[in-house]
């Protein structure tokens, strides 16, 4: 037991029972087999809400309604293809070793379990290797427009390090092409009458009666009517909580309530603190900033990061000459050099601003350099590869970077923590299932590059449709009446949190809270963390939201679109993940992936796994006065867990 | 469920649908300019004096005799004629309706045209009523002779020379409004009929606008060079 | 930097709007057009006044939400230029700027800034996919697609949805971004199956839906974001005359 645990108290191991024994490769075709399944005629006696119109919830909703499912289909945006997922830029892997250079499902889950730090379920991640292969069948059949090559093949390319060209890419837009495949497969369903759509709705809370999930509380944003819903099971595809940060590369209205209000009902969440910090995105450029764009880690091939070797030396890059700049991550890392994984480029880039040669404003940036390219291949070659980043990154800073190089600095990026879910993508909640970022399962404590669609999609084509007939063999279950006790409770508490906020009278808006909890979690919680800053940011946490339920100024009305309303109750959830997140990363003594600690760390300063210690999954369960924590034992059966390195 | 704002969709065959419409005004618009050519082009005989162009005008009334019964050219394209505007007017009629309705709301700041036919709607539409203007005007002026003070029909050269003669210049003036009117209708839209059958790929328009263009400058100068010829005396 | 702003102000759907004008000061010229609207915006809560509603939410130039006419043009004086990537320092200092929503009959305005683009959505059910179950599909090498067809069909799809041809549209029309749907599905040999019950729901739709006719005015090619060009629209035009003969 370490410093951590007066934050905490720790319950019994949690297991996942779902999961398949017997050999790796069998086990998926094996859970298939042993679930129960669902009578055709009886499937639309069945009704099942899905959260979210991601890749995880649109691929979810139509495949669903495919099946013959009664769906209804939720979202806050104001169309599902608007979702986050549309935002992904690199690719989609998938095992198909389409390039005959050795690929494999196996050399994919053997990947993927390395790439998450040893802290993943084999049989998930195998499982979504297997399934990777069918998601790019799935996603041509949709008329997807992935690249390719003269002969109309398929055109693959190594991302994020692998040795393997397995990532199928769509340009730039590979989130947006597969999301508006799955959009219109989902679009084809409501058009048919097997899906229900609802946009510009948001979920407030679950309803969870006799212990199952039973049904949601949803406010139609637009007339601030609040209604439940109520249906035989509810799936959450609610995405990632990086907003926590309030500085993400998350669009503006990815938040955690739908999960938290989910745990607050008793799901588990596990791993919060898995943070993913992207090393490649623009500056910020002041207090105006509100959300931070990334640049695709395609850069770091031809690109050099470099900055001064001399602290506070404000020369222009151009003349700073050579022997006064700092190649740091060549330097540090001759093997692998500027392409060293993302939490390691990020972490370097933190240390040499933390040392004072950081360049831009506030010295909170580094240099990612093109002249070497454009010596080399000539600008109009480099134009051709990276041409539209390039425009990107001048529209937004107004500098050329073919003059100048460009200046980037880590943020974050993806959260692989979230809502705990056995092998059939089921919370401890009868009845709640979570797919896509929303869940914890595949990604360990780091996410490789191209995998988040991938398990988005495996999750939501794949997996759900057919591990939720096991669940719904037993429905339709019993109907809940609108005044059963526990859907009043529902309905009530979301009456009196919107009431609370309408009615306090405040000072202060909700991005200013927003924004400082931001900065609270960045600096303690954020690329390192240590046992003293996370404590003192538990305590700054706790501070600052005591102030947000006194001093938190909402203006306008419950019946009105109302986008500072919406903003309140997301901060306040994001004040509870925020410290759950802490205690999380206080209690976890090891680095690993995406999770630094400061006190452990090698000797010349990479991250240091214990193995012996930390080999689990932590599950949190919510309680009142400090949550318990619940250990899922990881096991090796078939990737042996190493130290990584990059020299 | 995303309740559908609009009333539900009306069934509504092809043809009144918005590129059902479009095709129809593309079509229709492509036999007028047919139509406009040939007239162009027999304008001109006007330059070859009174004798030929008097007998270019009675052969286009005796065509075909005596096979055929008097004027049956003349009828037969009157009757197109008639049908291609009708379904040109009806076609603009409708459009020009459901995009009204399309934006109730106008913007109160007025931006500049930026797209591949600059002001297009307004010379369109407020050129085609000019052109309508002018039509009917031209028919009492030298078909039916009504404000003409040639009222001798075979003498299609002596209706010409008089309704230009300098004297009566405003009527040259409006001859000259009408073919500016027609020349801006004629650039959008040839290419636009085109764009709308055959819809050709980025390069194809570029060449497409360019012909338009050229024809268009073609008709008008081909049209102004009669009025002009007669107003400045060079025909009388 | 300081700005005038004449801004659209409208509580809810039924109700009347008009434009408000709004100083504001000490603006970076860094700052995004969309940063510069939450700097207004938090001025007018301090002041007790409600906050200026406006869709936004990826602010990388992706998800389609963002939606103003400025200065009377769909996402601002910068061409290939979403609002949220569209920057101050492409202004002025003390310029006079106009802000409204999108105006179409199809997007009736929801508050201030805000539109309904279901219409859009309706669009696509009436025909924007191809039907691929999941489970079905064949192995993806077996049907090759020419790069030229693929590369084309990527230029179609990379349409956002933001509907910014129809704000810029003289007649309100949502041909671009329907044609470029049928566009995208209509150049994959996927997509031929369909390819013209594909056209002929997805024109009714948008007739029903109250959007107006083309007159080929470009206007809606010219202030798209993405660069899509009228090419597509030729490409509908096509496939609607040939479904509409063989449909006859």
């Amino acid at each position: 037991m370490n410093q951590a645990s007066e934050f905490f108290t720790v319950g019994e191991a949690v297991a996942d029972a779902k999961a398949p024994a017997g050999p790796i490769a069998e086990r998926w075709e094996q859970r298939r087999f042993s679930g129960r399944l669902v009578n055709p005629s009886n499937r639309r006696k069945l009704r099942v809400i899905v959260v979210g119109t991601g890749l995880a919830g649109a691929s979810a909703a139509a495949t669903l309604g495919e099946l013959g499912y009664r769906v209804s289909n939720y979202c806050f945006q104001d169309s599902p293809r608007r979702a986050h997922s549309i935002a992904a830029q690199g690719g989609i892997n998938a095992a198909k070793n389409y390039r005959n250079d050795g690929d494999s499902v196996h050399r994919l889950f053997y990947d993927t379990v390395k790439g998450g730090d040893f802290r993943s379920r084999e049989s998930n991640v195998h499982r979504l290797a297997e399934v990777s292969t069918e998601i790019i069948d799935q996603c041509v059949a949709q008329g997807v427009p992935f690249a390719r090559e003269y002969g109309g093949l398929l055109d693959n390319r190594s991302f994020g390090g692998a040795q393997v060209s397995r990532t199928f890419y769509a340009r730039g837009q590979t989130g947006q092409q597969l999301l508006l495949g799955a959009y219109q497969a989902l679009e084809r369903q409501v058009g048919a009458g097997a899906v229900e759509l609802h946009t510009r709705h948001e979920m407030l809370e679950l309803v969870v009666v006799e212990g199952k999930a039973r049904g949601i509380v949803v406010r139609d944003m637009v007339t601030g009517d609040i209604s439940t819903e109520m249906a035989d099971a509810v799936v959450l595809a609610t995405g990632g909580y990086g907003n926590v940060f309030f500085l993400s590369t998350n669009a503006k209205g990815c938040n955690v309530t739908a999960s938290w209000r989910a745990h607050r009902q008793g799901a588990y969440f596990a791993n919060p603190c898995y943070t993913q910090i992207h090393p490649t995105c623009i500056p910020q450029s002041g207090e105006h900033q509100s959300k931070l764009t990334l640049m695709s880690e395609s850069l770091r091939n031809d690109g050099r990061v470099w900055v001064p070797k001399e602290r506070g030396d404000d020369r222009e890059p151009a003349d700073i000459p050579e022997a006064d700049r700092d190649y740091y991550l060549e330097r540090r890392y001759p093997a692998f050099g500027n392409l060293v994984p993302r939490d390691i480029a990020s972490r370097a880039a933190k240390a040499v601003c933390d040392e004072g040669r950081g360049v831009g404003p506030g010295g909170l940036g580094v240099y990612l350099d093109f002249a070497d390219a454009i010596g080399r291949l000539g600008e109009p070659a480099v134009k051709a590869k990276y041409g539209n980043l390039f425009d990107m990154y001048e529209r937004i800073t107004g500098e050329n970077p073919y003059e100048r190089p460009m200046r980037i600095y880590p943020a974050v990026h993806y959260t692989m923590g979230g809502l705990w879910v056995d092998y059939d993508l089921s919370s401890n909640i009868p009845g709640l299932f979570v797919t896509g970022e929303a869940n914890f399962s595949d990604h360990g404590a780091n996410r490789l590059g191209a995998s988040a669609l991938m398990q988005g999609l495996s999750d939501g084509y794949f997996v759900l449709p057919n591990t939720i007939s096991d669940y719904l063999a037993d429905g339709p279950f019993e109907p809940v009446p609108d005044t059963h006790e526990e859907v009043v409770a529902a309905r009530k508490a979301v009456d009196e949190r919107i009431a609370f906020f309408l009615g306090n009278d405040g000072d202060r808006t909700v991005d200013s809270f927003h924004r400082e909890l931001g900065k609270i979690m960045w600096e303690y919680c954020g690329m390192e963390r240590s046992e003293e800053g996370l404590t003192k940011a538990i305590g700054l946490v706790r501070d600052l939201k005591d102030e947000f339920w006194k001093r938190v100024k909402v203006t306008g009305k419950a019946e009105e679109l109302n986008q500072q309303l919406e903003k309140a109750g997301r901060v306040a959830d994001f004040f509870e993940l925020a410290e759950l997140m802490c205690i999380d990363a206080l209690h976890r003594t090891e680095s690993c992936g995406g999770h630094f600690r400061a006190e452990s760390q090698t000797d010349d300063g990479e991250a240091k796994r214990d193995d012996e210690n930390f080999s689990y999954v932590a599950a949190w369960e919510y309680a009142t006065e400090a949550p318990v924590l619940h250990r899922e034992a990881l096991e090796f059966e078939y990737v042996k867990p190493t130290q990584r390195s990059y020299k | 469920m995303q309740p559908r704002k609009a009333a539900p969709p009306k069934p509504q065959s092809r043809l009144r649908s918005s590129i059902g419409l479009k095709i129809v005004m593309a079509v229709s618009g492509i036999l007028l300019v047919g139509f406009i050519i040939a007239h162009m082009a027999g304008n001109l005989h006007v330059f070859e004096g009174r004798e030929e162009m008097n007998a270019y005008a009675h052969g286009l009334r005796t065509f075909g005799e005596p096979l055929l019964p008097h004027e049956s050219l003349l009828w037969v394209m009157r009757i197109g004629l008639i049908a291609a505007v009708a379904a040109h007017i009806w076609s603009a009629i409708v459009l020009t309706h459901r995009a009204i309705h399309a934006r109730p709301v106008r913007y109160a700041s007025k931006k500049p045209a930026k797209g591949e036919s600059r002001h297009a709607v307004a010379t369109m539409r407020w050129g085609a009523v000019v052109i309508v203007l002018f039509v009917i005007w031209h028919l009492l002026d030298l078909t039916w002779r009504t404000v003409n003070p040639v009222k001798d029909v075979p003498d299609a050269y002596g209706a010409v020379v008089a309704t230009f003669d300098p004297s009566r210049w405003p009527v040259t003036v409006f001859y000259l409004l009408a073919l500016v009117a027609l020349g801006f209708h004629l650039r959008h839209g040839v290419w636009s009929a085109v764009q709308t059958i055959a819809g050709p790929n980025t390069a194809w328009r570029g060449r497409t606008q360019a012909i338009a263009l050229g024809l268009a400058v073609i008709v008008v100068a081909g049209f102004a060079i009669v009025p002009l010829a007669v107003t400045f005396g060079l025909v009388s | 930097m300081k700005f005038s702003l004449r801004i659209w102000r409208q509580p809810s759907a039924d109700a009347e709007g008009r434009m408000v004008t709004y100083v504001l000061d000490d603006i970076s010229e860094d700052a995004s057009f969309l940063e510069m609207l939450d700097v207004l915006n938090e001025q007018l809560i301090a002041e007790g006044e409600d906050p200026v509603a406006f869709d936004h939410d990826c602010r990388e130039g992706i998800c389609g939400a963002c939606s103003l006419v400025i200065d009377g043009q769909p996402h601002g004086p910068q061409a290939a230029t979403t609002t949220c990537q569209l920057h101050m320092r492409k202004f002025k200092d003390g310029d006079l700027i106009d802000i409204e929503p999108w105006r179409a009959g199809a997007f009736p305005v929801v508050r201030d800034l805000v539109v309904d683009r279901t219409a859009f959505d309706r669009i696509i059910q009436a025909g924007g996919y191809i039907s691929a179950p999941t489970g079905t599909a064949p192995e993806a090498h077996s049907v090759p697609v020419p790069k030229q067809d693929a590369d084309a069909a990527f230029t179609a799809a990379a349409c956002i949805g933001c509907g910014a041809c129809v704000a810029a549209c003289p007649n309100g029309s949502g041909m671009l971004f329907m044609a470029a749907k049928v566009a995208h599905l209509g150049l994959m040999p996927q997509g031929q199956p369909e390819r013209h019950t594909r056209v002929l729901g997805m024109v009714a739709e948008h007739d029903a839906s109250g959007f107006g006719g083309c007159t080929n005015a470009g206007e809606c090619s010219a202030a798209c974001p993405k660069e899509i060009g009228l090419d597509v629209i030729g490409q509908l035009n096509r496939d609607f005359r040939k479904a509409a003969v063989r449909a006859a």
